[in-house]
Formats: structure tokens, sequence, C-alpha cells
């Protein structure tokens, strides 16, 4: 809400000694948040207005003249100019040598073709200003000023642009603020001054309204007020220069007497006017009603609209003339030959505005203020403000009698002042008095403790929101700060928060980065990770309105996400990454149910460093530091997204029977990488977090350490290439008994000396006893019984 | 003998001065003082002398034996030293050299600021809570005073996924799901994910993080409201930071503010940072409403309560000095490796 201060001290008085800065904070701290403060015509400087003595050719330029110009000082100014309207004993705005202009034009003495000029005269757009705002200027050359004014005044005074103008960030709870009389109100009450309302005087004398129009409201849930009041012998012309002015300030283009008086009484009451051509009100009917089915009404936006039942719409006898309380139709408006209107001044229903101005896709400076309910009792005071600038401008002939239909709710709004309330829950001691005489500054009726909220605040309708209204005009910042009075509360991370930290940390220590992705996905990234058509993950949460289809499904799993983060890196040319999220996924449920939202620690990495077991290595240290123990790692040759040979499912087997599934784990397929424009080897793992919660050890406990020394023995064995190392290890471990220690895998060969399709597997078994030091034919027997073990597999010592 | 004596003591300083390994101080200990070397085979002539002689030449054998083991053994510890420094000296490196890097994982800087957040929260007695973020229309809005059709709901342009479930536009729906499953007091913090249909660009994002704070408990005030969030404040930016409480309009707080900070660039006086108020915005709050209190199943005669919401990557770009939001979820390694 743009607000000229000019137009805002007819209703309130601001001390001189509050400059603009302060006004500003001191509306800010008491709820009227100022976005910003400017200076009409701060951009202009050192242009004032001259008077054109003569004006004499250019010796060297048929297109130019050159004019001795009085701008006020001793001497006259020399100015060439190229424009053709300038004659002598004209007044024009002259920017001087060292004078600015709007957009940092910088006008400096210079030669044009070899006469010297002092200067540029200017026209209305080089000073920034419009045709609406001066409709007496030349469209084209300089702009011969027709207001009264002397050599060397500055422009700016001269042309009235010198208001200042406060921009406010207007909440939706107070549509009463987007009026000059609201933000008076709120001055009023933040600064201590009156408020001096003006009531508009209407002399009248053209008949009867009623003999011009007839209103019938058919919806009066959905328009609650109707006024209206007709005006005849309208002569359409421009406003007056001090409307222009405040409509300028304000951000309104000036257009007509009419349509400016109307867009006035707008920005002052906060009350959207309209007005209609009586020529084009079929039958001077005006009807409130639905539309029908089939109708639909050319804007005055010149776009044609389908209207529908839902929808509030002003007609005549025949058809929509308006769409209520959003845009006039285009074939009622007024035009430079009107004659007769008919002003309407109404209270729509807020929902019902809201809701066809979405449906129509269609926002108006009037749906927006309707749409946030706006007080009935405020439309007759308007329309009789519109009526009075009517005859102030001399625009037209004022009828008689005003058309009222009135079935606005006209009870108080009664609230009781709990002061003891108020200030237990501000944690403040202000006195009865103090909130009281806060209460009536902004408007409030306040009879011993009962308070009667003004119409226009429909807002106030709790104990709470009286509190509110004390607190902002005592100041915010004059309740005291305190910390909260209360037992000791326990501030703490819970179990899972707690683990969750714990996997963040050991993820870091092992050198991947954090990343952060967007939830959402493009249906495509499924077919980019080569995911079946018929994989129940294709389910997703879907969003019914995405910004675009790469963000229009929440994501089943966190793979794409990942992928494309490596994927970034890579095209940034990072020669290697290791990165993790802890990523939600998002699993839909039944219909009409909320989706199960859980986490998949996610691990991703490419580069010099990247292969399958350095992956593997990092999830078992993380599982490890975990207190995960026996999981298993099983091949998995069948995951679309994942290298068919290079891939693993991750499983906690807590028994045999008890197996939960954990994640997987391997090399991503080829051509997921490639269509993810990778052009490395590519390795992601993901663990299941609500699975690792559930299984993760917990208080460990110390193992003395050991008394006697091991004995460790190095078995090679041969088996089939296609034996995993865990059916080996699993053998070894199943034979050793209790004295065994640990099996390390250190050596696989395949080649010479190795028949085809063998491998040969070396491992170092550690034996120790606890109580003693074993003895070698204790290990040997041991190793025997491996050994043994391990022909039973068909794996036999390496000869 | 006493000559022979004389010339040993002569002959082993100078050999070993010239020694210049261990292994030749062994010959020369060998060779003087062995049982077949020059001093011991001196001592076999002593039979030869006279019992007046033998004792004055034994005490100069013992003398010349003494003083053979200590040049010994100064050499040796002088041969020593010399080749520890020429070992050191041949192992030199250039130390200004890079090291090399286990390649530490780094937080995302997102995560730094909440868990700075969080800290500072637990640290005043609160807990963290989660909710979902696929959520009720009534969570998001209805139960929080914002009904179909409120002009509020404009300000918060949502993704709808049915006509009853969104992605939330706040955290704010935590305040109702956790007064609905716990009695006050209640002091929490829930952090997390919140969606707008905001087009991505430098400035906004449809996805980012709000941390939502809520109080409720007997004798709850807005001074303590005032009290808690400038203690926090303090602690995130600095002891010497100025805050100050603004009125604002939140549907489920009454009364509602926003807390701006002073401006650290201009402090105060206004500049192009804080687009000359000289205040920067950091978060909303109020009181909760006493509807809301209700929706949650708190009496509002009893209880009351604040409610903080405010948005985690303002506050990063601030804390990094980070000018475009998109740079958080880009997640290239040249960006994360900076914090």
């Amino acid at each position: 809400m743009l607000l000229s201060k000019r137009w805002l001290t007819d209703f309130v008085e601001i001390d001189e000694a509050v400059d603009d800065r302060t006004f500003c904070e001191a509306m800010t701290m008491s709820g009227s948040k100022v976005e910003s403060l400017s200076h009409e015509g701060a951009e202009i400087s050192g242009v004032v207005v001259g008077k054109i003595l003569s004006v004499e050719p250019h010796p060297n330029a048929d297109k130019l003249v050159i004019c001795l110009v009085d701008a006020g000082a001793q001497a006259p100014v020399t100015i060439v100019t190229g424009a053709s309207n300038v004659f002598a004993g004209a007044l024009v705005p002259v920017a001087l040598n060292g004078s600015t202009l709007p957009g940092g034009v910088k006008i400096k003495t210079g030669k044009l073709r070899g006469v010297e000029s002092q200067g540029m005269l200017c026209s209305f757009a080089e000073l920034g200003v419009t045709k609406g705002d001066f409709p007496e200027a030349p469209e084209d050359g300089i702009f011969i000023l027709t207001e009264p004014c002397r050599p060397g005044q500055n422009i700016l005074k001269a042309l009235g642009i010198d208001d200042t103008v406060i921009d406010f960030e207007i909440t939706s709870n107070r549509p009463d603020c987007l009026s000059v009389i609201g933000l008076a109100r709120e001055a009023s009450a933040t600064f201590k001054k009156p408020l001096r309302l003006h009531t508009p005087v209407v002399k009248g004398g053209a008949g009867p309204t009623q003999d011009l129009v007839r209103v019938t409201v058919r919806e009066p849930e959905l328009c609650p007020r109707y006024c209206a009041r007709a005006v005849r012998d309208v002569k359409i012309a421009p406003s007056p220069r001090w409307l222009r002015e405040r409509l300028r300030a304000s951000g309104v283009r000036p257009i007509n007497n009419i349509v400016d008086i109307t867009n006035f009484v707008m920005l002052e009451y906060g009350q959207p006017m309209h007005s209609f051509d009586h020529r084009f009100l079929s039958g001077g009917s005006i009807v409130v009603r639905r539309a029908a089915a089939d109708e639909s009404i050319m804007t005055l936006d010149g776009t044609e609209r389908k209207l529908s039942p839902e929808m509030l719409v002003i007609a005549d006898e025949e058809k929509p003339v308006a769409v209520a309380g959003v845009m006039g139709g285009e074939h009622s408006g007024i035009l430079p030959d009107t004659t007769t209107i008919v002003f309407e001044s109404a209270m729509f229903d807020p929902v019902s505005v809201r809701l066809t101005s979405k449906k129509l896709g269609l926002r108006s400076e009037s749906s927006s203020r309707f749409e946030k309910g706006l007080d009935a009792q405020n439309t007759l005071l308007a329309l009789s403000r519109a009526c009075e600038l009517v005859e102030l401008l001399g625009a037209g002939k004022v009828c008689d009698g005003v058309i009222d239909i009135d079935h606005s709710d006209k009870t108080p709004f009664i609230l009781e002042l709990d002061v003891q309330w108020v200030n237990a829950f501000l944690g403040t001691q202000i006195s009865e008095e103090a909130m009281v005489q806060a209460l009536r500054g902004l408007g409030f009726t306040v009879q011993g403790l009962l308070v009667t909220v003004p119409s226009h605040r429909a807002d106030v309708r709790h104990k709470a929101d009286l509190a509110e209204e004390v607190a902002r005009i005592f100041g915010y910042d004059n309740i005291p700060t305190t910390l909260i009075t209360a037992p000791t509360a326990r501030g703490r991370f819970n179990a899972e928060q707690k683990f969750a930290n714990g996997v963040v940390s050991t993820l870091l220590a092992l050198g991947f980065n954090e990343i952060c992705t967007y939830s959402f996905l493009s249906p495509k990234a499924y077919y980019k990770i080569r995911m079946a058509e018929d994989d129940p993950l294709r389910n997703s949460v879907r969003i019914l309105n995405p910004l675009g289809e790469d963000t229009s499904i929440m994501r089943t799993t966190p793979l794409p996400s990942m992928l494309d983060a490596l994927a970034r890196n890579f095209s940034s040319r990072n020669l290697s990454a290791s990165l993790f999220e802890l990523a939600t996924v998002y699993l839909p449920r039944g219909e009409n149910e909320l989706p199960e939202e859980k986490q998949i620690v996610t691990l991703g990495m490419y580069g010099e460093k990247a292969d399958f077991f350095a992956l593997k290595g990092a999830v078992e240290e993380l599982l490890a530091a975990c207190g995960i123990e026996g999981a298993e790692f099983a091949a998995q040759p069948g995951a679309a997204a994942f290298h068919a040979g290079r891939c693993a499912d991750i499983t906690i087997c807590e028994s045999p029977l008890h197996e939960s599934p954990l994640g997987i784990l391997g090399e991503i397929h080829p051509e997921v990488q490639a269509n993810y424009g990778v052009d490395t080897r590519v390795f992601v793992a993901m663990l299941d977090f609500p699975t690792l919660f559930a299984h993760a050890g917990g208080l460990r406990q110390y193992r003395p350490l050991p008394k006697y020394p091991s004995t460790a023995r190095d078995l090679a064995v041969v088996c089939d290439d296609a034996m995993p190392a865990a059916e080996i290890e699993r053998a070894i471990r199943g034979a050793c008994g209790k004295t065994l220690e640990s099996i390390r895998l250190f050596d696989v060969y395949r080649g010479n000396q190795i028949p085809e399709g063998k491998k040969s597997a070396a491992f170092t078994v550690t034996m120790r006893a606890a109580d003693r030091t074993l003895t070698d034919s204790e290990a040997d027997r041991a190793v025997e019984k491996i050994l043994k073990a391990l022909a039973a597999i068909g794996a036999e010592l390496r000869s | 003998m006493k000559q022979q004596l004389e010339e040993i003591r002569k002959t082993a300083e100078r050999e070993l001065l010239a020694a210049t390994r261990p292994a030749e101080l062994e010959e020369l200990r060998v060779k003087l003082l062995g049982k077949k070397g020059e001093l011991t085979a001196i001592l076999k002539q002593m039979g030869g002398l006279s019992a007046a002689e033998r004792p004055e030449v034994g005490r100069l054998a013992n003398e010349a034996r003494a003083f053979i083991e200590q040049q010994l053994a100064e050499r040796g510890e002088q041969l020593h030293a010399l080749q520890t420094n020429a070992r050191l000296l041949s192992e030199r490196l250039d130390v200004t050299m890079p090291g090399t890097h286990r390649g530490l994982g780094k937080k995302h800087p997102l995560t730094i600021v909440l868990d700075e957040i969080k800290a500072i929260f637990i640290g005043m007695g609160f807990e963290i809570a989660q909710g979902p973020e696929v959520e009720l229309d009534y969570y998001n809005f209805e139960a929080l005073n914002i009904p179909k059709n409120h002009p509020a709901r404009d300000t918060q342009d949502t993704f709808y996924v049915t006509d009853n479930i969104l992605l939330r536009t706040q955290t704010s729906p935590m305040q109702i799901r956790y007064m609905e499953s716990h009695r006050p007091p209640i002091r929490i913090i829930a952090p997390g994910r919140v969606y707008r249909s905001d087009p991505l660009d430098a400035t906004h994002s449809p996805l980012f993080h709000q941390i939502e704070a809520l109080v409720v408990d007997r004798g709850i005030t807005m001074s303590d409201l005032k009290g808690t969030l400038e203690a926090f404040t303090k602690e995130l930016y600095g002891s010497d930071v100025k805050v100050r409480f603004r009125p604002h309009h939140f549907p489920f707080t009454e009364p509602s503010c926003e807390m701006d900070i002073m401006c650290f660039s201009c402090h105060g006086a206004g500049c192009r940072l804080c687009k000359g108020e000289g205040w920067i915005e950091v978060l909303g709050c109020g009181m909760v409403h006493p509807k809301v209190l209700q929706n949650g199943g708190v009496d509002p005669e009893l209880y009351s309560g604040f409610a903080v919401g405010m948005g985690l990557e303002r506050i990063a770009m601030r804390r990094f000095n980070i000018n475009d939001i998109r740079l958080f979820y880009e997640n290239d390694l040249r960006f994360l490796n900076q914090f």
C-alpha cells in the first residue's frame, strides 16, 4: 500500500519534529510495517522553470534551434534543442548544467553542432511522469508549462512532484489499513494525535436516483450491502492536478475525472467503487445475482470470461455487466461521451470474491480488498464521498437519494477488557487507563471495561486480540524480557536422534561429505535408473500442482537424488566425490492416508579411490560403529540400477530364521551411469535407517586384553572361481571353534598353476585361547578340522 | 716402558681422531686394549721391572688404559652424533610441501547451522520433535486458524497432493501434532523441510527448511517469548547483537511479532544489505492463539504459550555470506568443502 504523506496529513497532523524516518520507524513498531520510503522526484535535481526569451535558427543544423532562456539567474542561458514546439514566452522545464534526470542521466554543458548548449529543455517523459499525470502536456516535444510558475523555480515544486511516498506492508487481517484513513487512524494512535475525519456533504438536486435505476439483490448472503447513486450531466474530463498528484503518489494512473474519483475513494476509504454508464444498463436495472451456467462477460481488460453459477455478478435485465467485486464489464464502462452514471459501493462476501477471482484467474485491486473482508458500514460513506467529489470537480450533477440495500449484520461486537489477564499474558504492568487510552486511540469504544469493536476491525474477536492492540500501542519494545520461570526442563536428543547424530559423525570421519537434495523428482528419474515398469516404488506421491514435471513426484528412492549430486560434481570436474545423505523417502499408503516417510542412509562415490570394496568397507565401518553384528552381503544380480556382477544385498541376520533386509550396495549399471552423463564408475549404497536403528548395538562391554599369545596359520585353498569368499570363511569359522580369533583373506589368485575355472584364496587364521598359550599340536588339529570342512565344500589346500 | 706407554697414548689419540666409523673404533679398541693389544703386551712385560718401578709403571699403565677408554667413549659419542646428524641431514624434507590428506568429510552448511541452533535450544531445556512433510490440510492450515479460502493461504503457495493432503508449507503443523500427543509443559523445537510453490531463483526455493519452537505451560508470557528469543539470538549471533520485536500478523499467534536484528553491516543506519531499514528480519513468533491451543487439546484458560518459526536457509546464508540459495541443493564439492 503506497501512502501519500500529503494525503495522510489531511486526516492526522504529524509534528514537524517527526522526520520521515522517525515516522516510518514508529509506524513499523506500532504494527504498520514500512517497506520503503521514497520522495517523488528524488532522481531529479537542478531542473528549474525557464522562460524562453527567443528562438533562433541554428547556423549549422536545420532541425535544431537556439533558445535564449531566462532560468532565474541574472544572465539568460543558451540552450540548443531539436524540439519544434518551443516559442518565445513559453515556460518550460530546463535541466541546467550539472542537473540529473530520472535513470541517472546527467546533463552537462556541451556543444551541439558548434553551438554551446548550457543544458536541456525537457519533455514530460524526461521528468519521469506520464501523460496521465499532466494531460495538458504535449505528446511530443518540450513540456510547455501551463501551471502558474516563475522562471528559476524548482520544477518539482512547480509541478507538485514533491510528495513523500511510504510503502506499507499490510497484513491480510487488516484490510482497513489498505486506505489512507485506515493508516491515518494507526498514525493517530501511534503519535497520540487526533484523527480528523471528514463527513462528506452532497448537495444533489438532479432528481431522484430511483427514477434512473432499480437495484435488486437476489443473493443477500453474497452481497450483504449494496449502495448506489446516480449522477447526470456528466462531463468526462481530466481531474484537477491535486487529485492526479494523489493518485500518482499512490501508484494509480490518472485516467479521467469519474474513473479517478472511484480510484480516489477506494484509496481514501479502502472501499472499491464502480461506475456504470447508465446507457448500457438495460432497463435501468441492477440485479445482484449468481451467473447462469452459460453466461460469459467481456471484462474491462478486454478478455472474454466464462462465468459459472458460483460466481456473483452485477447484471442488468439481460446480461452481466460486472463480476461482483472483481472487475467491470467492458460494455458498461465509462466512455468519453458518457453522460449519466451509476456509482456502486457494495460489500461482497470475501470467500465468494476470492473463489471467483481464483477461478477466473483474475485479480484486481478490488478483488484483493474484498477477499480480505471489508466493512459493510463503510459503503455509504464512500459513496457519499464520491458524489461529493463529483460536485467538487464539477464532473456532473448528483441525483437525490441513495439506494441502500442493507442486509449486513450491525450487531456490535463487545469484548471485556480483563486488565489483569492482559498483564499476566504479556508479562507487563500496564495501567487500566493506559489500556483504555490505547484502545480508544484505535477507534474502539470503551465503557467501563466493555470494549465495542469498531465495524472495520473484524479481526478483533478475542481477549488475546485486545492484548495485541494494547501491546502494540504500549510498544513491544517496552515489554520486559524474562526467561521462562518453570521447573527445569530436560533438554536432550532422544535415542533415535542420538543414533542419527552418530551415523552422521561416522560417515564424516569416513570421508563422506554430507549433501542436501530435493525430495521431489521427475517421473523420468525412474526410467533413468532403469526401474521396472511394475516396480512398486514407481507408485509415488504425486503433486497436483507442481512447478514443473521435474519436481512433480515425491521420491520413493534416494538413488536419483544421489546420482544427480554425483553427476553435478562430475560435470564440475571434481575428480572424485564421496557423498552421503540421510534422505527421506515417501512411500504411499492407502488413498487419503499420509505416506510413510522414512530415511535412507545413502552413500555414493566415484573417482580414484572409489571401487566396490572401498564403499563396502565404508558400509562395514558404519555397521561396526553402529554396533551391528551379523550383517551379510549376498550377490544381487537382479537390481536394475546396478551392475549385475557387482551388487550385493545387505541383510542383518539375527538368527537363521530372522533376517532383516538392510539395504543394497554396488556399482551403478553402466546405462544408468550414462543416463546421468557420468563417464566413470559410480558406486552407491542405500541402508534403511529404521532397520539400522532397530539393530543398533547397545552399551558395549569391556573384554579383558589377551594374556596369552596367538597362533596364526596361513591357508591357501583352491576352489571354484564362483565360490564366495564368505562361504569359505563360514566353513573355517564353523570348523575352528572357540579358539578362532580372526580370519583374514589376504590374497586371491587365478592363473598359472591354478586350473581353469578355479581360484586360489589365501587366508590367515588367527587362534588364541584365553587361558593358555596354544600349543602347535592344538593349532595343527584345528587346521586339520578346517581342511576337512573346506574339503566338504569343495575347497582343497593348495599343493 | 714409560716411553712406550706415552707412545701408545699419543698413537691412540691420533688414531682415534682419524677414525670416522664406529667399526674403526672397535678395531682400535682391540688393537690397543684387547687381549693381544699393545697395552696388554706392555703390561705383560711388567714382570721384568723392579719392585720399585712396578707401582709407578702400573699406575701409568692404568692411567693410559683409562685415558684410552675415555677417549674411545668420547670419540664414540662424537661419531654417533656425527652419524645421526648426517642421517638427519640426508633425510631432510621440504616441509613446505603439502600434507597428505585423508579426506575428512564435511557437514552440509545447513546442518552446521541447524546443529548449532539445536544445541542452543537443548541448552534451554528444549527437546526435538519431528513430523510428516506430506501433511493433512487440517494440521497445516485449518487447526492453525487458517480456514479454506483464507487470504493468509495466499502468502504460502501450496503444493497439493489431494484436496486434503499437501506438502507442509511450514513447520507449524507440529504445534498441533505435538500438543495432541503430549501434555504441557511443552518445550520443543521441530526442524524440517517445508515446501512452497515458489520457482527456484537466487532467493527462493520450492523446498527449504524451517525450525519451529513451541513452549506451552502455565503462566507463559510474552516477556518470556522475548527473553527466550533474545537469549537464543545472542547465542547464535553474538552477545552484542541488538534485537527488536515488531508487531506482525500470523493467524495462529496473537499477539504476533517479527523479530529483527540490527543490520551488522550498517548498525542501524540503513544500507543495501538491509534495504535501508537498518534491521534484518530473522523470524516470526507470537503467543499461541487460544484457538490453536484448543485445537491441540490444551485449555487456554489454564495454559498459555509461545511459538516461533524461522527459516534455516536465510540464517545460513547470512552466517556464511552466501548470496544464492540454490548452492545449498546443488551439492557441488567446491561449495561443500568450504565449510
